[in-house]
């Protein structure tokens, strides 16, 4: 009488599911409505964007950057451009660092209201997506003001950027800031003290400060679980140390921090505040001159071109630290290199402690929770002869150890 | 052969008036899902669809291929959708509508409606678990815990009138038959207490409502963004659409069995109609009642909260939905003893003069 039965089952979520907004797979082992074990598959998405980066010129890249991601679309070519500045030398002007930290202000507070939004909608308060889908338009009537688009902004170029903010436009923006402070209380009022949105995310997806450390979380899904990591206030970039940023983390708020999914809304809608605060210094302390350090294209092509070396771009996107990496050889025109990681990459494992031990119905707001971005994170899907194969950890580092090599040659 | 005649013309009238029923709760079903939509939408911030896009979606799911699983069982797949609609359209049997009295009259009307209600939604569960997808088996196992959970504060409902109907009525045989109860309507016969009690008991209802037809926060079973519409996620084209016209039923079935219970009032004496123009009349004031019935009790809600887990959804409806009840039940039993014992104690409605 001793056989054992198996009292767990599998679910699979994915690649294709209405709680996932893009393609991810996860499986899980449940028990009842418990999640047992939780498995992450990644790579449905992978568009070959690097490998089409590697022939195009470093100008055309800044337009492929932009389509990483279709919400990040200036924090990527952003970092990229901080990469190939930082690899071939050119100063950015004083005034386009400030137009770059009013661009990236915006598209954080649009991101994060898009993404309050979503989270809404996977604990089906359909309401609450209306009403924050209807504040970001606002954010992308600005962003369309000031840019000429709404998504995709082509406002960056290596060196500076593209358009300037005339001092006509000012009162348009300080306008659509004014309606952020007065709809602000009313969101956060929405999101932090409505008590059905407290009985989901409260003691829901808890990532312990331990647990984002050892995974290396990065943006708000840290700090949520009070790690202070923010690349605008450890490495500042652009004018944002002029502009006074600080790390925003939940108990500035409640006083405690749990790394639950209620502490992840607090700290995008603090920042969605510290973003309206940013914005507003950025206008108010710009300095004047130039917004580009070389106005001319083919110039700025060709002295890239001929130089050698290899960059670094760092920023904090709305998700959290993205990476560029970028070498020329100084023969080619196109980059002898281009690396991306997003930061949804550094946020995937963190899911696995956070769903262990939920129930079904946290597992989307779980995942939604770190605001993942699965387009921007697959760089690799490995395909022989029509077939997808996955690699393990040694083959992986022994690949990883050759590319190395090659790249140092 | 008289008698034979009266037989016939009987069996002729429970047809036509079945027939007549379902035609009624289908159409008028479909127009209130119309009119719940349009309202959350405007609620919403949105324009929503028009008022008749229920008909459309009911045409256009009808003309669409029906798929059944692989792994499924098929006839059980197949035939628990219509068994669901039956069920659903053989509760109207039961419901008075406007001063119309119901076709099926029994002693123990309130208890047959009370099972009844649970064959849509067992329908479903049947019809999940034969689907053979891992999806509509958490669906259907969510959807029994919660017919659990939601069954027991109706049961005190129920009992609650039907026990203070019989103590004013002591010779009243037929408590439980819905004709009776919208006959002698309560809310004349309690004092200040039983008032309290009967509007707790009509809150406890109305929080039921939703659970019964799997409604935001309560629509955990089909939840969409976690199980990918759960029971219902294999079903396609007429089974769905069949389920789709269940569901538009069971919403005028559960809105009917409020304003049968709370709010039996018509207004043809008010007007000295009779005959035909008072039924029409008492028609219209009925769809306006059940119409008012559903935004509060539906779409409200729907637009107010968010959807619940499972084991908040049976904790609430347990724990605080019952206690709920039995505040209502314990109201309005002080309230009959107030009554026998103290003369200045009278009903309400005699205090305001209203009776």
């Amino acid at each position: 009488m001793s056989q054992i039965t198996k009292t767990t089952y599998q679910l699979p979520i994915g690649p294709i599911h209405p709680a996932l907004k893009e393609p991810v797979m996860f499986k899980f082992e449940i028990d009842g409505e418990k999640i047992i074990a939780v498995d992450v598959e990644l790579g449905h998405v992978h568009r070959a964007i690097e490998w089409t980066g590697m022939r195009r010129n470093p100008i055309q890249i800044i337009y492929l950057a932009e389509r990483i991601c279709g919400i990040c679309s200036f924090v990527h070519p952003m970092a990229y451009c901080r990469a190939v500045e930082n690899a071939c030398n050119i100063q950015v002007p004083e005034r386009a660092d400030y137009l770059r930290v009013v661009h990236g202000e915006l598209e954080r507070i649009a991101s994060h209201l898009l993404w309050a939004g979503v989270a809404a909608h996977e604990i089906g308060f359909d309401t609450v997506l209306f009403l924050t889908w209807e504040m970001r338009e606002k954010v992308l009537d600005l962003i369309e003001y000031l840019t000429g688009n709404r998504v995709t902004k082509a406002i960056l170029m290596i060196g500076g950027v593209r358009r300037d903010i005339k001092p006509e436009n000012i009162p348009k923006i300080k306008e659509t800031l004014e309606y952020f402070k007065e709809n602000y209380k009313k969101l956060s009022h929405v999101f932090l003290d409505d008590k059905t949105f407290k009985m989901r995310s409260q003691g829901c997806g808890i990532l312990t400060y331990e647990d984002a450390l050892r995974l290396c979380a990065v943006g708000p899904t840290t700090r949520a679980s009070g790690v202070k990591k923010d690349v605008r206030v450890d490495q500042p970039y652009a004018a944002y140390s002029d502009l006074d940023v600080d790390y925003m983390t939940p108990d500035k708020r409640t006083g405690e921090i749990n790394g639950d999914v209620y502490d992840r809304i607090i700290v995008r809608l603090l920042e969605v505040k510290q973003s309206i605060e940013l914005i507003e210094r950025a206008v108010d302390q710009m300095p004047t001159g130039d917004i580009m350090s070389e106005p001319k294209i083919p110039k700025l092509l060709n002295y890239i071109k001929k130089t050698a070396g290899e960059g670094i771009g760092r920023d904090e996107a709305p998700r959290g630290e993205v990476i560029h990496y970028i070498k020329f050889d100084g023969v080619n025109e196109q980059p002898f290199t281009w690396k991306v990681r997003a930061s949804t990459y550094a946020n995937i494992l963190p899911w696995i402690p956070m769903l262990k031990g939920q129930q079904i119905a946290d597992i989307s707001i779980v995942a939604a929770s770190t605001d993942p971005c699965m387009s921007c994170t697959n760089r690799v899907t490995i395909i022989d002869k029509n077939k997808k194969y996955m690699l393990d950890k040694e083959q992986l580092h022994k690949l990883s150890v050759e590319k190395t090599r090659r790249l140092m040659r | 052969m008289v008698n034979m005649a009266g037989f016939s013309l009987e069996f002729l009238l429970l047809v036509v008036g079945t027939i007549g029923l379902a035609l009624f709760g289908i159409f008028f079903g479909l127009i209130y899902k119309g009119i719940d939509r349009k309202l959350s939408a405007h609620m919403q911030g949105r324009i929503g669809p028009p008022i008749r896009q229920p008909f459309r979606d009911v045409v256009k799911l009808f003309t669409k291929e029906n798929i059944v699983p692989d792994n499924a069982i098929a006839w059980v797949f197949n035939w628990a959708p219509i068994i669901g609609l039956v069920g659903t359209i053989s509760i109207l049997l039961y419901l008075p509508i406007g001063s119309i009295n119901p076709i099926a009259n029994t002693s123990g009307d309130l208890i047959i409606v009370l099972y009844l209600l649970m064959i849509p939604s067992l329908a479903m569960v049947i019809g999940g678990f034969a689907s053979g997808s891992i999806y509509a088996t958490v669906g259907a196992q969510r959807e029994m815990a919660t017919m659990i959970a939601y069954e027991f504060p109706f049961a005190i409902i129920i009992v609650t009138i039907a026990w203070i109907l019989k103590t004013i009525n002591i010779e009243a045989t037929n408590v439980f038959s819905l004709s009776f109860i919208a006959a002698n309507p309560l809310w004349g016969n309690l004092g200040i207490l039983g008032f309290i009690g009967f509007i707790i008991l009509l809150l406890v209802l109305v929080i039921v409502t939703p659970a019964e037809l799997s409604k935001i926060p309560f629509d955990s079973p089909e939840a969409e963004t976690e199980i990918a519409g759960g029971l219902l996620a294999e079903y396609s084209g007429r089974n769905l659409g069949i389920f789709y016209l269940t569901d538009a039923v069971k919403t005028v079935v559960m809105a009917s069995i409020i304003v049968a219970l709370f709010f039996p009032y018509n207004i043809s004496g008010f007007f000295g109609l009779n005959n035909i123009p008072a039924i029409a009349v008492d028609f219209v004031f009925y769809l306006i009642k059940v119409l008012f019935v559903i935004l509060f009790s539906v779409t409200l809600i729907r637009v107010a909260i968010a959807r619940l887990k499972i084991d908040q959804i049976v904790g609430i409806y347990w724990l605080w939905i019952t206690l709920l009840g039995l505040v209502g039940l314990i109201c309005i039993m002080w309230d009959y003893q107030m009554m026998l014992r103290y003369e200045f104690y009278k009903p309400i409605f005699s205090i305001l003069g209203l009776q």
